[in-house]
């Protein structure tokens, strides 16, 4: 083990989010109309967490598929936290329930310490799909969920430039969202996102799609918004490098059922870049930790004996 | 502009063989009128304002007799998709009735409602109920669930998140089922109003036939398809190419 890498079978303790530095700042950076929400962390209260979580889908033929097993995680506020796991571990099945947009099977899901059941703008979930509005124009979908939360026109209005703008789309509110780049759908879905203001973000594999560049270029965008926001943030991945390059902390599940294989904490100075080779090393480690899990997913996917 | 001259050989020539087989007086002018006499029908029918008050009483209720089934074929439609129970008995009965002319209803449509205009409005209504519901049934289903998550998880619920969310997002799905629900509107309309003597385009059209005056009935029945056609430009395909536009898509369904 590197001294960069601490495995963390346990709730890490409080480490101070003071190596946060922000990250390279854009050419032309909106000045900031909200102030940041510093999260509450005195008593040590979770952001999230979750509590003997499991979940399972009823299949089909009747039979039941657990997706979650028994997961127990806490979320600090202000926290950058990264799930990594092969397709179909249930990483999309866990940021929806935290979203509120499944139900455990048994186990319970707090939020600052309440139990929560149901979809919140506390929390805002970033689709893998994305699920932007096609009948809507750009800035219109920046502005659903604020209209959903019943903010005024003129607030609304305001809170779409400002937001646009941090994700250099200003151009495009006018546009509809099937005239846009990929990468550029993803900057809408993540305004959409912020512009409900949730104190936690959580994010199912929003850059897997998109060329090197922009995905870099999100990444510093990503590392700059959460910094100046202090934003909880749990972001979901495949690519082990991108949660390293992004995360205080990496969390390896297994691929089904879907446990908490172990947790990484990442102690590397920020700014961070995906070619840095200590982000590298750090990946590679854990992503040996990952390998097997890969491969029974690889072996269920495809039948390949020659995976192992 | 080339299809705008492929439609202009294609009249031409129908209305020239029109022309000639009237000009040949095989048949006597009162069973086979003359394009000239149609013309002039349609002229006199305007002139009088025959035609116009026609197709204002008949528009008047088809648009009634439409709004109502797309409102309550909406209600049926979303409530047969969202349950499982309704979906498995009513589903089934709403295919198979489905081959049931509207008209059917008319003879209940008069015990129920008299000989008036609710009875006609009636016939219309069953004819586009199936086909607006189906077309809602069909929508809800077909709608990429994606959306209507993505609209709860900021924040709709309820009627919001049916108002803002699920009817824009199904809307692709249903308009053509929406359009069918229109032809079988006015359809049915101009049925009944041929049973039934009360204004509108249908009492005209029989009356064309009491007078013995075919050119009349081809006149009026010339302005049937036109107004269909007219309504099917001017709205349907209105929504469809704006839908296209909002979309995306390749070709409007
Ligand atoms: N709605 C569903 N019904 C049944 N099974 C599902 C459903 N959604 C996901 N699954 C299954 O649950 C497992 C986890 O899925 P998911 O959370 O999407 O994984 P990941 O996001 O890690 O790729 C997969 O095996 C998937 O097939
Ligand atoms: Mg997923």
């Amino acid at each position: 083990m590197t001294p960069n890498v601490v495995p963390q079978p346990s709730f890490p303790d409080q480490r101070s989010l003071d190596h946060r530095s922000p990250a390279r700042s854009g050419a032309t950076r909106p000045k900031a109309i909200l102030s940041p929400i510093r999260q509450r962390d005195v008593n040590g209260t979770p952001k999230v967490w979750l509590k003997n979580i499991s979940l399972s889908y009823r299949v089909d033929n009747g039979t039941r598929l657990l997706a979650l097993d028994n997961i127990n995680l806490k979320v600090k506020p202000g926290e950058f936290l990264c799930i990594v796991g092969p397709s179909g571990c249930g990483k999309s099945t866990l940021l929806h329930l935290i979203a509120g947009l499944h139900q455990p099977s048994s186990g319970s899901l707090l939020v600052d310490d309440h139990k929560v059941g149901a979809p919140g703008t506390d929390r805002i979930l970033i689709f893998q799909e994305l699920g932007l509005f096609p009948w809507l124009k750009v800035g219109e979908n920046v502005e659903f969920g604020m209209k959903m939360k019943g903010l005024s026109k003129a607030e609304r209005e305001e809170r779409v430039q400002y937001y646009l703008r941090l994700v250099h789309l200003s151009q495009f509110k006018d546009s509809y969202t099937h005239q846009l780049s990929g990468g550029m759908r993803q900057r809408v879905a993540l305004a959409r996102a912020l512009a409900t203001e949730p104190d936690v973000l959580l994010m199912d594999e929003p850059f897997a799609a998109l060329d090197a560049q922009t995905r870099d270029l999100l990444h510093d965008e990503l590392e700059r918004i959460w910094a100046e926001t202090g934003r909880t943030v749990i972001f979901v991945t495949h690519n082990v490098r991108e949660a390293v390059r992004l995360g205080d902390r990496v969390a390896v599940l297994t691929f089904r059922p879907g446990r908490l294989k172990r947790e990484y904490s990442v102690d590397l100075p920020r700014p961070r870049h995906l070619e840095d080779v200590t982000v590298a090393k750090s990946a590679r480690e854990i992503l040996d930790d990952l390998r097997e899990e890969i491969n029974k997913s690889l072996e269920e996917q495809y039948g390949l004996e020659a995976a192992r | 502009m080339k299809r705008l001259g492929k439609h202009a050989i294609f009249y031409a020539a129908l209305l020239g063989s029109w022309s000639l087989l009237a000009a040949l007086k095989i048949w006597p002018p009162y069973l086979f009128p003359t394009p000239k006499g149609v013309m002039e029908a349609l002229y006199a029918g305007f002139q009088d304002h025959s035609f116009w008050i026609a197709i204002v009483v008949s528009m008047r209720r088809v648009v009634i007799g439409y709004a109502i089934s797309v409102v309550a074929g909406t209600v049926l439609g979303l409530g047969v998709a969202s349950n499982e129970f309704l979906e498995e008995t009513m589903g089934g009965l709403l295919v198979s009735l489905q081959s049931l002319p509207s008209i059917c209803w008319w003879p209940l449509a008069l015990l129920w409602f008299g000989l008036n205009q609710n009875a006609i409005l009636f016939v219309v209504f069953m004819g586009s109920l199936l086909s607006v519901t189906m077309a809602m049934e069909d929508g809800r289903k077909q709608m990429p669930k994606i959306y209507a998550m993505a609209g709860r998880n900021l924040g709709a619920h309820g009627f919001r998140l049916f108002w803002y969310v699920l009817l824009p997002a199904s809307l692709p799905f249903i308009v053509s089922g929406l359009k069918q629900g229109w032809a079988f509107a006015w359809r049915s309309l101009i049925t009944a109003e041929m049973l039934y003597m009360s204004l509108g385009l249908g009492q005209v059209l029989m009356m064309g036939r009491e007078l013995n005056d075919m050119s009349q009935v081809i006149a009026v029945m010339i302005l049937i398809i036109a107004i269909g056609y007219v309504v099917d430009g001017l709205v349907f395909k209105t929504i469809e190419r704006r839908l296209q536009h909002q979309w995306g898509l390749t070709s409007a369904t």
